[in-house]
């Protein structure tokens, strides 16, 4: 055999080669079979979870954000506008390196550490698969027409257009209009994801939180066709948002801007009211802050400056700071005396300067005492006693007062609750009774307890915007009004209307807000009456006026003066010095407006805070 | 001559009746068949290039060239090749080391020379048809089916640039490389009992080739293979997206230019290798049907003239070049339908670039070569 096969046999060869070629091709035949069948199996037997597969694939829901409703002032003027920003987002899913692409995108635009920084938490979040994680905002036109050149070199990023907030009156009206923040991890946790889906705002602060569920709409869908790089090809159909309902306030864009220049560089708050609807006109706490940078971003040292400034201008003084309301509170304490019968309108003291209740040590002394006991008002009715601001008639009052009277009558003008329809996070302040003092303090309620009230010292706590209300009410000859911001019919809002059953109102006649009135009136335009004689304010805003105004200033002291100390502003640190203010409402007859200031620290109520009033009411009452 | 054989197989006709294109040796049902598969490459091509035009130009040029390479390789006669053979495959060898001393890498790989400015090209290329060659030039020396002795041999001339091939790395052309040699060898009558043999020695070492010869990337296609999902953004992404594309095209296909796998660029390399996808998404299961059959009528007629050839050596290099396009083509497709893992093989005659379409269209003028000469 092995002699056999060395012999080469070329038609044994042939037909071996021939062989082997039809084994070749049958098993070629049995091959391409297999394909086939690899086919069949993909094609026919699987083919519908492959088609559901590319469909997830290329379509996507995508949710469309609702533009927020815009806020107008009562005449149209826009505050909360929005504008279209564009977004730098990363689809996290397409890029394989994203330090590389982090590092591409610095070529293009400028990138601080600190937004990469925040990419990468934000990164970590759980969101929607394919969703774009932003890294940078509010992109200028120059970034957008960088990226749209570069657009080709780095993958998986794309621009994000959507509208965003934009407050035109700037820190103008920030604490009267609030503001939207960007929506927290907690955010989404607390509200509907359904709603904010699409969303990356919240109203946060003052109108903005509170008709948050008006002004945000509903979100829509759209389906698109995306390619894999996330792109938009085309979209298949659209369920466009509903829009946000559009809100108009009784705010008065011309009077906020005249409020904050009257209050000028001082520290304060200003809220003034209509009297007849509530409707708050102004509504400013400086210092103040530009919402629009919680929008845009700001860097770290930039909200450190804000949220740790010793003078907290995120704070809304007007509705949150509360202070003792000092003399402003003596009308509420004569009315009280009247209503309860303690005293009558033509009840004389002889006010000396200072005032010791019967058997007591503790020298309670009037704002005109001197150290050499020159001071006092002199022979004081309830009358002389307001526009004079006498300390020691109303010493003498409250001492003899029950203090419940004076609490339930300053709680039937608002203080110690928040009366506000629209302003939920407004502060209560405090009227302290003999309740309160012994749950809180331990302590029984002494009369010196109530000579301090008297005066509006004390624990008693009020805000601007309470004292505002207070004035509006003293305007409507004791009726009720509750402040509010925007212009919604309350049906719409569904609050409970406040209890009217147990005011202490009911016991004030019409004579007895005629002469309140008109004590508050002689405060402002009595003058020309020589040495103790004029209304406290006249001197400072009553001498060229031409319009009747009703007001009461009030000087509040932060610290307690001891006992035979004489107060020296000088000697006291900013902090420490007295709050000026003064209440107000105009023109009298028929009164327009109510108003509220508050000079922190400022000094005296009717050298500081009167002034500031009278501009205020002076624009309101002269604009055409 | 068997005239038996000639009565046997209906397609091997008198080379006299086969009119003017038998004179300048060219086999028009081999050529008609080519024909119809580049048409039906160009246009799924057309297709998948989308909105970049040129892609299709050129591939029109690339296809002109290689139709001129296939009929100068058809002229010249068997002799030439059989003569010129040991040369080429020495000559090869010399490139691939050439290649790993001094290639240029072009993603991850050192596959191409490049004389500047003047040409740049790809030896492994060479070797598709080079290594075939010399084994068909080695073994119609000896007596079939070979000795043990020859087939060490043979194996070793497989072994040298197959190996050369595989470091560069680039494991798809050695597989193709060491499939062309083992099909001449086993034309040329190798024991199947041979094949059975190295299989379960392969079987038996595969923990010991995974641990050593792979790396790490040829590893995780492996993984891939069996477990797409493990991975569907990374290595699994592209089995995921071949195999959505096909069977989301069911059996009649979304239709020319309306996949929207290819389209929205969920599949990765549409144009180039995993371009059957492209054909399965938009001509569905019958468009995939349509391309096999043309190509197992080529492997058909390339056989045909493959036994039909006036030599040993004709035969042996004819028929190998012809199952080398078999496994070209069944690598690719079995590749991205996700039957075999990843390997870098284009679909033979359909897949955009030049350098396959080169080579693969000189063996078909090879192929025609070999049966039209007559006797030398």
């Amino acid at each position: 055999m092995a002699v056999a096969l060395a012999i080469k046999d070329p038609n044994r060869e042939k037909a071996l080669i021939q062989r082997r070629a039809i084994s070749f091709f049958m098993l070629t035949v049995l091959c391409v079979g297999v394909l086939v069948a690899r086919f069949v199996q993909l094609q026919i037997f699987d083919h519908e979870s492959y088609q559901s597969r590319s469909d997830k694939n290329r379509i996507q829901v995508q949710p469309l954000a609702p533009p927020r409703g815009l806020i107008f002032d009562t005449n149209g003027v826009l505050l909360a506008d929005n504008r279209p920003s564009s977004a730098l987002g990363i689809v996290v899913e397409r890029v394989d390196e994203i330090d590389v692409v982090i590092a591409q995108l610095r070529d293009v635009i400028a990138l601080s550490d600190d937004q990469v920084e925040r990419f990468r938490e934000a990164q970590k979040r759980t969101r929607r698969p394919g969703a774009a994680v932003i890294i940078a905002d509010n992109l200028s036109d120059r970034d957008i027409a960088a990226l749209a050149v570069n657009r080709h070199r780095i993958s998986g990023v794309e621009v994000i257009t959507q509208l965003q907030r934009y407050y035109p009156e700037g820190a103008i009206a920030a604490h009267a209009v609030g503001s939207v923040r960007r929506m927290t991890e907690r955010d989404l946790q607390e509200q509907d994801k359904a709603v904010y889906r699409a969303s990356q705002f919240i109203g946060k602060r003052g109108v903005e939180a509170y008709y948050e569920q008006v002004l945000r709409g509903q979100p829509g869908f759209q389906r698109v066709e995306t390619d894999a790089h996330g792109r938009i090809r085309k979209v298949i159909d659209i369920e466009p948002p509903t829009l946000g309902q559009n809100l108009t306030l009784y705010l008065d864009a011309r009077l906020q801007q005249a409020a904050v220049e009257a209050l000028g560089a001082r520290r304060g708050a200003i809220v003034a009211l209509d009297p007849k609807t509530g409707g708050v006109l102004a509504l400013v706490s400086k210092p103040s802050y530009d919402p629009n940078q919680f929008i845009i971003g700001m860097s770290d040292s930039e909200f450190r400056k804000l949220s740790e400034s010793v003078y907290v201008p995120l704070f809304n003084r007007a509705t949150n700071g509360q202070y003792a309301p000092g003399s402003i509170f003596k009308p509420i304490v004569g009315l009280a005396g009247i209503a309860s019968g303690a005293m009558q309108w033509d009840t004389e003291i002889d006010d000396r300067g200072s005032f010791r209740l019967p058997g007591g040590e503790r020298e309670y002394r009037d704002w005109s005492w001197t150290i050499d006991n020159a001071g006092g008002q002199g022979l004081v009715d309830l009358r002389r006693a307001i526009y004079r601001s006498s300390n020691v008639y109303f010493y003498d009052v409250a001492s003899r007062l029950d203090v419940g009277y004076l609490s339930e009558l300053a709680a039937d003008f608002g203080l110690g609750k928040n009366l506000a329809v629209d302003i939920s996070e407004a502060s209560r302040g405090l009227v302290p009774d003999a309740e309160w003092k012994l749950g809180t303090k331990g302590e029984k309620w002494y009369q010196g307890d109530s000579v301090n009230m008297g005066i509006g010292q004390g624990d008693l706590l009020v805000t601007p915007l309470q004292v505002a209300t207070y004035a509006a009410m003293l305007a409507n000859r004791g009726k009720i009004v509750r402040p509010q911001m925007a212009q919604v019919r309350d049906r719409d809002r569904g609050n409970e209307i406040y209890p009217t059953q147990s005011s202490q109102f009911a016991r004030l006649t019409h004579d007895d807000w005629v002469n309140t009135i008109a004590a508050m009136e002689d405060v402002v335009h009595l003058g020309g009456q020589g040495f103790r004689g004029n209304g406290t304010a006249w001197a400072y805003i009553g001498q060229d006026i031409s319009y009747r105004m009703a007001g009461k200033s009030g000087t509040a002291q932060v610290v307690e003066i001891r006992q035979g100390e004489e107060y020296n502003e000088e000697e006291l640190s900013e902090f420490r010095r007295k709050h000026a203010w003064f209440m107000a409402f105009a023109p009298v007859d028929d009164p327009q407006i109510a108003i509220a200031v508050l000079v922190e620290n400022g000094g005296g109520g009717s050298s500081v805070a009167a002034p500031v009033a009278r501009k205020v009411l002076d624009s309101y009452l002269d604009s055409p | 001559m068997s005239s038996d054989f000639q009565r046997q197989l209906p397609t091997g006709r008198n080379i006299q009746q086969d009119g003017w294109l038998y004179k300048v040796h060219l086999d028009p049902m081999l050529l008609t068949l080519v024909c119809l598969v580049l048409g039906f490459g160009l246009m799924v091509l057309y297709s998948a290039a989308g909105d970049q035009a040129g892609l299709f130009d050129a591939q029109v040029r690339r296809v002109l060239a290689a139709m001129a390479v296939l009929v100068i390789a058809a002229q010249l006669p068997p002799g030439v090749y059989l003569r010129w053979a040991p040369f080429v495959y020495v000559l090869g060898l010399l490139l691939l080391v050439l290649v790993l001393l001094v290639g240029i890498k072009v993603k991850g790989s050192q596959r191409w020379l490049e004389i500047p400015g003047l040409l740049r090209f790809q030896p492994s290329e060479l070797m598709k048809i080079a290594v075939p060659m010399a084994l068909a030039w080695y073994l119609q020396q000896r007596v079939l089916p070979p000795s043990p002795k020859h087939v060490f041999y043979s194996l070793v001339i497989i072994a040298l640039p197959a190996v050369a091939i595989a470091a560069q790395p680039d494991l798809g052309t050695s597989i193709l490389v060491a499939g062309a040699g083992l099909a001449v060898l086993l034309l040329a009558g190798l024991s199947w009992r041979y094949l059975v043999y190295a299989s379960v020695m392969i079987a038996a070492a595969a923990p010991l080739l995974w641990q050593f010869a792979l790396q790490g990337y040829q590893r995780q296609r492996i993984i891939t293979l069996f477990d797409p999902d493990r991975d569907p953004l990374g290595a699994g992404w592209n089995i995921m997206q071949s195999t959505t594309a096909i069977g989301s095209g069911g059996v009649f296909g979304k239709g020319l230019l309306q996949g929207t796998q290819s389209h929205l660029d969920f599949l990765p390399e549409a144009r180039t290798d995993f371009i059957i996808a492209v054909v399965g998404e938009e001509l569905g299961l019958v468009g995939v049907i349509f391309l096999l059959l043309l190509y197992l009528c080529i492997i058909a007629r390339g056989l045909v003239l493959a036994v039909s050839a006036q030599s040993t050596f004709a035969r042996l290099f004819a028929g190998a070049l012809t199952l080398t396009f078999f496994i070209y083509l069944f690598v690719n497709i079995a590749m991205v339908s996700g039957l075999l893992p990843v390997v870098g093989v284009p679909l033979p005659l359909v897949s955009y670039g030049g350098t396959s379409i080169i080579t693969l269209m000189a063996s078909f003028g090879i192929i025609m070569s070999m049966r039209t000469h007559k006797a030398w």
